[in-house]
């Protein structure tokens, strides 16, 4: 049985070996064309086959049969749209000797002009968007989501997905095996949501990649360069939807990544400590994400169609625009949570704004907010929720009640340098 | 595509559902060509489970497992795709109240019938 070589474990650089011997400008063309467009060449393969995997080959074969014709016969005049058919015949030829036995190596594999695909912008870009949405489909769970888009639509490797996510490559190999195997098995549908469905389904796409950008925000100085990698792949991802699928919610989300990865040289010290927001040195914030942000949520608030993403990037902007900490308009944000909170009544949302209400109205104010969502029993395994009430116990100048709940906040703490944070505040306390 | 529609509630709940909702559901299904099979089960307590270990049978009263949502029906479909399929599922009474696991058929029929003419054809490959 002919063997399949499996792509997940190729290098986004270069094609490997053949690519590396071919003749000089064939091969850089074929780099070039790879390196740019592989990714929307594989998006209408899968449409075209109907399987991840038989993508994958047809792209591989595609490419290699170009390596070989193209010396010989030239550049064909569009040779996006060659390689795609010729990925494609490869591919179902294949197939089919496979069904019949007779493996016959000099069978003429010219693909026929006259099947090749327009392979205009419109397609691709509807196939770009129907892999995003078939890759963050809600029948996948969230990590299935979050390692298959990173394979599929952003072509990065499982070695880099697994090292990014400090998880064994072969652990994230079979995750992203089984999602496809899911895919396949359970027939999920290669298509771009219909108008009905697509507000759940956008949904499902802007909470994986906010994940991946989650990842690459919070993690520790440790893992810190590899983990800027998925900072940047979520931005670019956020860029792609919103060229791809204008939504207020796409552009509001890619405005929240852009205002909080604007303050990325200020968030840590050089010895990965915890800077809060507070204290950063605002101008070492870069204006140019700054103002591309800002630019962003106006596009998303003046649609009027606003959701969570575009308010949380409105509240990220006030920050953004204010020069000092001492000038924030916090009435401006409570304000702005107010709303958030009618989209998103959620315990977490509820706590953010107490935290402005008591930037507002003063901590007492504040604590009371804090105080009835615990009451209600949410939050109780929430670290930030007790390290919020700390605070404010503690700018009440309730010693023993701030003691109490920064060693609760410890309990619940998992990342090192939001802990060394709370031990350090937890040991200014008076005695 | 076949679809196994399981249908789990806690059965203490059952009050919940009348049975002309659930029949009215089933109707409208089958009348839509969707539905292959459909049935209602008996409680969990008249189930028998069946064992054979090392040629002895065995049997046990009850499920095959104590779960706090209990298997309580089930519909075979035909969907285009799994989306069509939640859509269907999603319909099913029960759904307000338990969970239904949506399951697609595995054509075990037709592989092992290729798996057969391949041996017949090339008995040296497989």
């Amino acid at each position: 049985m002919k063997e399949r070589k499996v792509a997940s474990d190729e290098p986004r650089q270069p094609l490997p070996g053949a690519v590396a011997s071919a003749p000089g400008t064939v091969r850089e063309l074929l780099e070039v064309i790879y390196r740019t467009e592989s990714r929307r060449m594989f998006a209408t393969l899968v449409r075209l086959l109907g399987d991840f995997d038989l993508a994958e080959e047809a792209l591989h074969d595609a490419f290699r049969v170009a390596l070989e014709q193209w010396p010989r016969e030239g550049v064909p005049a569009n040779p996006r749209a060659w390689l795609v058919s010729t990925g494609r015949f490869k591919t179902i030829d294949g197939l089919r000797r496979r069904a019949r036995f007779d493996f016959v190596d000099d069978l003429d594999d010219r693909p026929d002009p006259a099947s090749e695909e327009a392979a205009d912008e419109d397609s691709i870009e509807d196939d770009r968007l129907r892999l995003i949405f078939t890759c963050c489909h809600p029948v996948l769970s969230p990590e299935a989501q979050v390692a298959l888009t990173l394979r599929e639509v952003c072509g990065l490797t499982t070695e880099e997905i697994a090292r990014a996510y400090l998880v064994a490559p072969p652990a994230l190999a079979q995750r992203i095996v089984r999602a496809k195997g899911k895919i396949r098995d359970a027939r999920v549908p290669y298509e771009v949501p219909s108008p009905a469905e697509l507000p759940a389904r956008l949904d499902s796409v802007l909470r994986a990649i906010y994940l991946v950008f989650n990842e690459g925000y919070s993690a520790s100085v440790g893992e810190s360069l590899t983990r800027t990698d998925l900072s940047a792949e979520a931005i670019r991802l956020g860029r792609l939807l919103v060229q791809l699928l204008p939504e207020p919610e796409s552009i509001g989300l890619l405005a929240l990544m852009l205002l909080q990865e604007s303050r990325r040289e200020t968030r840590t010290t050089t010895e990965g400590d915890l800077v809060l927001l507070d204290e950063q040195d605002r101008s070492l914030w870069n204006p140019e994400l700054i103002a591309e942000g800002l630019a962003l949520v106006e596009r998303a608030l003046v649609s009027g169609r606003a959701g969570p993403y575009a308010l949380q990037a409105a509240i990220a902007a006030v920050h953004s625009e204010t020069p000092t900490a001492a000038a924030t308009d916090w009435a401006q944000i409570v304000a702005l949570y107010d709303v958030l909170l009618r989209l998103d009544p959620s315990p977490v949302v509820e706590l953010n704004r107490a935290v402005a209400v008591a930037m507002h109205d003063g901590p007492a104010a504040g604590l009371a907010a804090v105080d009835a969502i615990l009451a209600r029993g949410e939050l109780a395994d929430y670290h930030l929720a007790h390290a919020a009430r700390a605070d404010l116990c503690r700018r009440l100048g309730r010693t023993e009640d701030a003691r109490a709940a920064y060693r609760r906040a410890l309990e619940l703490v998992r990342q090192a340098p939001e802990r060394r944070f709370l031990e350090r505040r937890l040991a200014q306390l008076p005695a | 595509m076949k679809y196994l529609c399981l249908v789990y509630l806690d059965e203490q709940r059952l009050d919940e559902l009348p049975d002309e909702d659930c029949v009215a559901y089933d109707t409208a299904i089958r009348s839509s060509g969707h539905c292959l099979a459909s049935e209602a089960l008996q409680s969990v307590h008249t189930a028998t489970t069946v064992r054979v270990r090392a040629g002895k049978v065995s049997v046990t009263d009850g499920p095959f497992a104590e779960t706090k949502e209990q298997l309580a029906g089930f519909y075979m479909i035909e969907a285009k795709n799994l989306d069509e399929a939640i859509r269907l599922a999603a319909g099913i009474p029960p759904a307000r109240v338990g969970s239904i696991e949506v399951r697609p058929i595995r054509p075990i029929r037709e592989t092992v019938a290729r798996v057969g003419a391949l041996r017949h054809a090339n008995p040296e490959d497989c």
